[in-house]
């Protein structure tokens, strides 16, 4: 069975790319445009892996986490969030939300592919 | 949004990143000893690489990571930087726009690498930390994850498979921190490890597998050859893998903040404003007229609409002038580097926002003014000296919003403009009669005159002269104006001021016969009545009294030869273009009007008195009237008309 992999943010461009990439390497993808979304995505569908960017609209990365990693459902569901190196402050408060790792960005198609591979094992 | 093209979108982003690297270098190249500017411009190049291997652009993430190591060297502390390399990661820069649009020779781009290789190797003799190799013969793992590792969705089996691929290894679970059951929450780890590595196996490698724990977990890792007790701590693990390493700009999070949109879908949306205004003003004509209550208050709560609509469309097409003043610290850089002057470019005011079309029409005359600040205003470093001046001359451009106006001022510290050789030169190209009395601000407007150059030599940077013209008539097609001011030994100031936006303006609707007609609020002055009595008495000289000045008027109906009757109450307007004024008379002024701006069509653009034309409300068409233009006919008519007067007299 194939990992089914959510991907959260708000850069159409970068989802897209997120999605190319990770469907080349087999995987399913879904997709939303915020947090809230995604929410409600998780909410709907246990995935496999959670690849999310920090800054957004409506929800941002760091709530929603929080908002994952309270529900006893999302216990153990990797997420990835995307971040720049400048963010050193919010990898910390990432972590501390419970996130499983983090992606810098930009970053090619084959880091996230790797990335993918190293959490899910697979 | 499907239909954005990333590499569209990259292409942009690129070409911004590449502003950004060339100004950091451009600091980079008085200070070269920043620090902070160095990491700016590697986080640059990083970003660049990075995105463009994403996008496929394989030959400028090659060439940038070359561009990249050198930086990472000098960020490091391994080479210096010179003003050497500045300059080639310069060249290096063009090079990477022509990378990006598609059309680089790559022979080109070995020459740069050859140079940048050359230009770090004055440093290659420096130390170069001792990197850490790794023992060949093996290493003594311990980790334990942080407690809600598991819950937070690091799995430790896939740590322990990684562990196995990078090398035979044996793995023994430490239990003993493992809580009694009934404390025992199952999510959390409790479980502890001990790895041996019995092969080669790099350090990096092994840490690489715990990049995203190694903050919280406990972890010692020591070569097997080692005392058993010696112990390395874990904060002194560089966190300087492929992975970890990014950039303060980031290209996401800044499209989080906003979104790029193609400027020619703004102008086809500006168009459609365009035409809802006027069918808006249609629309509540048409309920003026006959509409019910119910209509009209419709057509109120449209006719509100469309203005805020209109007015947020306005600001959506404006941009800072300072990614057009950015452009020309370079350009300064250059023309110091050519002409063998100290030159210092000082900008203010890069906040003002202008129409995006005016920005990108105002570059090419601002590259004209600025060159010839430079290569005909700036003395060099020694008549400078001998006039007491400071070594470096000073370019300073600015900008401000006055009105519905911006204002650009390039302002040297130079010479000053000569007036002798002005004149001597309009006299020797014929502009102007020998000995003819000119005011000072005609003169110096003789610059702008075609063919004109004063510059003894022609020098590859300011061109042959026909650079001013060019700028006086590109300034004028943006409904703008130019002044000169200079004083001899001290500099010279160029004024321009140019409307904010080139597509809608406030316009005073006005009847000339059976024609509409549409003058720019802005340049109003005042609107006066012209009785039948008074327009007789005036008839010889077309000149009225206005607080004590004369002020010369232009009859529309003449000018226009309507062939129709005066009204017996007519009206002048007056307008002016800052110093000048004349006055207009039209027969009846209808009131303000929204003027969504249509070009002329080709055939009639040569048409003077008219700067363009616009769709009334009731569909029909008002040609907007070109007050520059009138101010100019009117005063020379009135020049002529007193030539003859004295001629007569």
């Amino acid at each position: 069975m194939t990992a089914t992999i959510l991907t959260v943010d708000d850069s159409p461009s970068l989802r897209m790319a997120i999605r190319i990439a990770l469907t080349n390497a087999g995987y399913t993808v879904a997709e939303a445009g915020d947090g809230v979304e995604g929410l409600a995505q998780a909410a709907a569908t246990r995935f496999d892996l959670i690849v999310t960017d920090l800054n957004m609209p409506n929800m941002d990365g760091l709530t929603m986490i929080r908002e994952l990693r309270k529900q006893p459902a999302q216990a153990g569901v990797p997420i990835i969030f995307l971040t720049t190196e400048s963010d050193a402050g919010m990898k910390a408060q990432a972590k501390a939300a419970g996130a499983t790792g983090w992606l810098v960005k930009p970053f090619v198609p084959d880091q996230l592919v790797k990335i993918a591979r190293k959490v899910l094992g697979r | 949004m499907s239909a954005v093209d990333p590499v569209a979108i990259f292409r942009v982003e690129a070409g911004e990143l590449l502003d950004q690297v060339e100004q950091d270098l451009l600091d980079l190249g008085h200070r070269l000893t920043d620090a902070a500017l160095v990491d700016a411009v590697f986080r640059s190049l990083h970003t660049l690489k990075g995105s463009g291997a994403m996008f496929g652009f394989d030959a400028l993430a090659a060439f940038t990571h070359h561009c990249e190591t050198a930086f990472d060297r000098v960020r490091k502390g391994l080479a210096p930087a010179t003003a050497e390399l500045v300059a080639v990661i310069l060249s290096a820069q063009d090079h990477m726009r022509a990378l990006v649009d598609g059309d680089a020779p790559r022979a080109d781009g070995d020459a740069i690498l050859a140079r940048l290789e050359a230009a770090i190797a004055d440093g290659a003799d420096l130390p170069v930390g001792a990197p850490v190799v790794a023992g060949g013969g093996g290493w003594r793992l311990s980790f334990a994850l942080p407690v809600d590792a598991m819950a937070n969705g690091t799995n430790p089996l896939m740590l322990l498979d990684e562990l196995r691929e990078l090398g035979p290894c044996t793995i023994v679970a430490r239990t003993d921190t493992i809580p009694p059951l009934d404390d025992l929450t199952p999510t959390d780890c409790h479980i502890g490890w001990d790895v041996t590595f019995a092969g080669a196996v790099t350090r990096e490698a092994i840490e690489d597998v715990f990049i995203f724990v190694m903050d919280d977990m406990e972890m010692t890792l020591a070569p097997l050859d080692a005392a058993a007790d010696e112990v390395t701590p874990d904060v002194d693990l560089p966190p300087v893998t492929d992975v970890a390493r990014a950039d303060p700009v980031s290209v996401a999070a800044k499209a989080g903040e906003s979104v790029r949109v193609p400027a020619e879908r703004l102008d086809t949306l500006m168009d459609r404003v365009g035409e809802l205004v006027i069918a808006q003003s249609r629309l509540s004509q048409l309920a003026g007229q006959d509409g019910g209550l119910a209509l009209r208050s419709v057509s109120e709560e449209i006719e509100r609409l469309a203005g805020e609509l209109r007015d947020t469309m306005m600001v959506l097409r404006m941009v800072p002038v300072a990614t057009l003043f950015g452009r020309f610290r370079r350009l300064v850089h250059d023309l110091a580097r050519d002409t063998g002057k100290a030159i210092e470019l000082v900008t203010e005011g890069e906040t003002t926002e202008v129409d995006k079309t005016v920005v990108e029409r105002l570059f090419d005359p601002l590259v004209h003014l600025i060159r010839n600040s430079c290569d005909h205003g700036l003395e060099t470093a020694d008549q400078r000296l001998a006039a007491g001046k400071p070594e470096a001359g000073m370019v300073r451009l600015s900008a401000h919003q006055a009105g519905g106006e911006v204002v650009i001022t390039i302002r040297d510290d130079g010479r000053g403009i000569d007036r002798t050789r002005v004149r001597a030169k309009a006299e020797a190209n014929g502009l102007i009669e020998p000995g003819a009395v000119l005011g000072d601000q005609e003169l110096l407007q003789l610059i702008f005159a075609p063919g004109f150059s004063t510059a003894a030599q022609v020098t590859n940077l300011s061109g042959r002269g026909v650079g001013m013209d060019v700028v006086k008539r590109t300034i004028e097609s943006l409904r703008g104006t130019i002044d000169v001011a200079s004083i001899d030994g001290e500099g010279s100031t160029i004024t321009l001021r140019i409307p904010l936006t080139l597509a809608i303006i406030e316009g005073l609707l006005v009847r000339v016969g059976e024609g509409r007609y549409v003058v720019p609020l802005a340049s109003v002055e005042e609107c006066l009545e012209l009785s039948l009595e008074e327009d007789l008495r005036s008839r010889a000289r077309s000149l009225i009294t206005l607080r004590d000045q004369l002020v010369p008027f232009l009859r529309l109906r003449d000018l226009f030869a309507t062939g129709t009757r005066p009204d017996p109450w007519q009206k002048i307007v007056v307008v002016s273009t800052g110093a000048e004024r004349v006055g207009l008379v039209v027969d009846q002024i209808i009131g303000n009007h929204q003027t969504v701006i249509k070009a002329m069509s080709p055939l009639h653009r040569d048409v003077a008195s008219f700067s363009g034309a616009t769709i009334m409300g009731d569909g029909g068409v008002a040609l907007i009237l070109d007050i520059a233009q009138l101010v100019a006919t009117g005063q020379s008519r009135d020049q002529s008309r007193e030539e003859r007067l004295r001629a007569a007299g």
